[in-house]
């Protein structure tokens, strides 16, 4: 057992319990904090990966403005115990039928050749070039990059205009 | 050293949208439900990382960026669409959400 498999396993491990406890949790906060669980064991997953700025901009983007935009309204809407109620009986063949799906691309994945993922594994090859990578962002996508800083900007008015008190 | 096979991060990514997918499906407030969807994109950048790693480029990365974006864009909308649901009606139930139900 060599230390990448180790610190797969650990962070694997968190990033599922962290998952089921979004589930399991009557309160929506400890849903968030499960969440932010979840998306720091990622971060390290990528780490894993050789994606270091992803990873940080998983901790800064994600972990950081997303998740406290989250908490920040559960608290300003002062949310306790979610109520139950019944829920369609339709629910249970959506989830049956999400892990069938989900069963068998794990089946084709690991059984057909075209499925068959070729190159390395995880830390084998050293880390993604950060330069590299912005080389790619501002050449061949720089079009889908100013686009986005459009949909941010539709984003915010949108949020504004939303949330405005009417008077 | 030998290193973590690639299938295995496919494998929990897929796990991970499984969950996503019952969170969903089964969470009764709007922003628990938002909250699943982060889980739903979070558990699809892993395989983008992942495919990155596996055939050694970049583009997978780039696209992990884009959902990143769009994910924070749609947060903004989303819990600013939540706090005036919230502001209108006295419930977040889902179930309570039923005017448009036919």
């Amino acid at each position: 057992m060599s230390l990448p498999f180790i610190v797969f396993f650990i962070c694997a491990l968190f990033a599922v319990v962290g998952a089921v406890v979004l589930i399991l949790a009557r309160e929506p906060i400890h849903s968030a904090l499960a969440l932010i669980q979840v998306m720091l064991s990622l971060a390290v997953l990528y780490l894993l990966l050789g994606a270091e700025f992803i990873a940080a901009v998983q901790v800064i983007v994600y972990a950081g403005a997303i998740m406290v935009l989250f908490v920040f309204v559960i608290m300003l809407l002062n949310m306790r115990v979610e109520e139950r109620t019944n829920f369609s009986k339709l629910a249970y063949v959506g989830v049956v039928a999400a892990f069938a799906l989900l069963l068998w691309t794990a089946h084709w994945l690991a059984h057909s050749p075209a499925g068959r993922v070729v190159g390395t594994g995880a830390g084998s090859a050293g880390a993604f070039d950060t330069v590299e990578l912005s080389k790619q962002l501002f050449r061949p996508y720089l079009f889908p990059f100013e686009a986005t800083s459009i949909l941010i900007l539709i984003a915010i008015l949108g949020a504004m205009v939303l949330a405005r008190k009417e008077e | 050293m030998r290193t973590v096979p690639i299938e295995w991060f496919l494998i929990l990514s897929a796990i991970l949208f499984g969950l996503g997918v019952v969170a969903f499906v089964f969470k009764r407030n709007v922003i628990t439900i938002f909250m699943s969807i982060e889980l739903m994109l979070n558990a699809v950048n892993l395989a983008f990382v992942a495919f990155a790693r596996a055939h050694n480029q970049l583009d997978g990365l780039v696209f992990v960026f884009f959902v990143i974006v769009v994910a924070a864009a749609e947060a903004a909308v989303g819990l600013g669409i939540v706090i005036l649901l919230a502001r209108n009606r006295e419930s977040l139930n889902v179930e309570r959400m039923n005017l448009l139900k036919f």
